[in-house]
């Protein structure tokens, strides 16, 4: 054990860095965290679509949320590993496809935090900064979301934690993030496959459960405030 | 984009592969459930019991569990458990379908986590006074929690339990790492055979969707049927 970590933990923690890409523990943050921050954005605009009075915005948006929280998330990594590089007309390497496919996909459950943030706001809230003489958008920026984002921060850490989790699925497309250096381990020594995937269970749970705990504390001041 | 067929796909053998693949799939889905029901339930009494150690138990279990990927626990129970095993039963497991039982093994170990929180906060949801009456009337805690608070609790984590049951068949997926041959593994093997990426991409993503979308449908109905306030009035 003290000897496959002595001999692979570099590997282990950046990949083939710095004499090749990126890799390892390290891409697997970058790219979780990556995606989190660009699924933000996108999310919270899916989320406000699908709260407005205006059908032909809810609908659709609607519909798209529902497709992507039916379809499985390797499904869409294929559907970007194949069809960007048609859309966009050039290869589009491993980081990016997964970055996409990690923000289309996150982006829908977002989506469906903001939703029910902004659903569990007395409806008075709404009524009351109309009635001052605000747009809808004002009272959306400066009244709603302010108080459903308060407290959405919980959820985005649970958030954070499958996003990590998710971005395991980049080994099927043959990215070089965490999972896929532990196969590749796995693949050089071969005689111990325990423990080399006992190690990558514990890397991941290390970085979650710590997310967890952070979202844990995160949920008790605001229970407090 | 290149001109779309859908007919090879919906004749012979690719046709054939898929179905296949969707068989097993929803195999994998329907065995897991049977396994990881009782399993989530006995969690879910450990995490709600009077002992501590029990307790302690229950909970390493589920954070263990949820604070790693499904992925990884695939590729543990299909590379690391078999070699665990003694020379004669390693030989059985290596000759059956091992891809299969990994992948069940994992997917029973995964969902039981989850669908555990989601029992045990129904069963919090259960008003105390009924263990306490039970109890009173002369039920040990145990019989008390199986014919008195249970049911309750399971009636109100139906929904729950339902999504949770949509998750376990998009997460079958999954399964395609360790060459389980379901639905989208034969989606790949469809896609290589035929180079008609996305037509057959078009139909799985339509399989998924109709699974998911129904028991989505399910899990609305089961929540309006059943909810406290429904049943009450």
């Amino acid at each position: 054990m003290s000897e496959l970590i002595d001999t692979y933990w570099i590997y282990f923690l950046v990949g083939q860095y710095p004499h090749g890409p990126l890799g390892g523990l390290a891409l697997t943050v970058l790219l979780a965290t990556l995606g989190l921050v660009l699924a933000l954005p996108l999310g919270m605009a899916l989320g406000v679509a699908r709260f407005s009075p205006q059908a032909w915005l809810r609908r659709p948006v609607t519909a798209w949320i529902w497709v992507i929280r039916g379809t499985p998330l390797l499904m869409v990594v294929f559907w970007a590993y194949f069809f960007l590089p048609v859309v966009t007309g050039h290869k589009t390497n491993q980081f990016n496809t997964m970055l996409i496919a990690l923000v289309v996909f996150d982006a829908a459950y977002l989506a469906e935090i903001v939703h029910a943030g902004l659903r569990a706001l007395p409806r008075g809230q709404l009524g009351a900064a109309l009635s001052l003489g605000m747009s809808r958008a004002q009272a959306l920026r400066l009244v709603l979301l302010p108080q459903a984002t308060r407290h959405m921060l919980p959820s985005l850490m649970n958030q954070f934690v499958s996003t990590i989790k998710e971005t395991s699925l980049g080994t099927i497309i043959g990215l070089s993030e965490l999972s896929y250096i532990a196969n590749q381990i796995n693949a050089q020594v071969l005689v111990k496959p325990v423990e080399v995937y006992v190690t990558l269970a514990g890397s991941y749970f290390v970085m979650c459960y710590g997310l967890t705990l952070m979202g844990r504390a995160a949920e008790r001041r605001l229970a407090r405030a | 984009m290149p001109d779309l067929s859908f007919a090879p796909l919906l004749q012979g053998d690719y046709l054939a592969w898929l179905l296949a693949g969707l068989r097993l799939s929803l195999l994998l889905t329907g065995l897991t459930l049977l396994t990881a029901l009782p399993l989530s339930i006995a969690i879910a009494l450990l995490r709600l019991s009077p002992l501590r150690p029990l307790r302690v138990v229950g909970e390493a279990y589920v954070e263990a569990v949820r604070c790693v990927p499904l992925l990884v626990h695939m590729l543990f129970w299909y590379f690391g458990v078999p070699e665990l095993l003694p020379d004669g039963i390693k030989e059985t497991v290596y000759a059956g379908q091992i891809e299969v039982v990994s992948a069940w093994a994992a997917l029973t170990l995964y969902t039981a986590a989850y669908m555990s929180e989601d029992i045990r906060s129904g069963v919090r949801a259960v008003p105390g006074v009924q263990l306490s009456a039970a109890m009173a009337l002369g039920f040990s805690y145990l019989a008390a929690m199986r014919l008195v608070v249970l049911p309750q609790a399971l009636r109100i984590t139906l929904p729950p339990l339902l999504s949770q049951t949509l998750n376990l068949w998009k997460n079958t997926s999954i399964a395609t790492v360790i060459g389980t041959a379901e639905l989208m593994y034969q989606a790949q093997r469809v896609e290589s055979a035929t180079f008609r990426g996305f037509e057959t991409f078009a139909l799985v993503t339509a399989a998924y969707l109709s699974v998911s979308l129904l028991l989505t449908a399910l899990a609305h109905w089961a929540q309006a049927r059943l909810s406290p306030s429904g049943a009450r009035r």
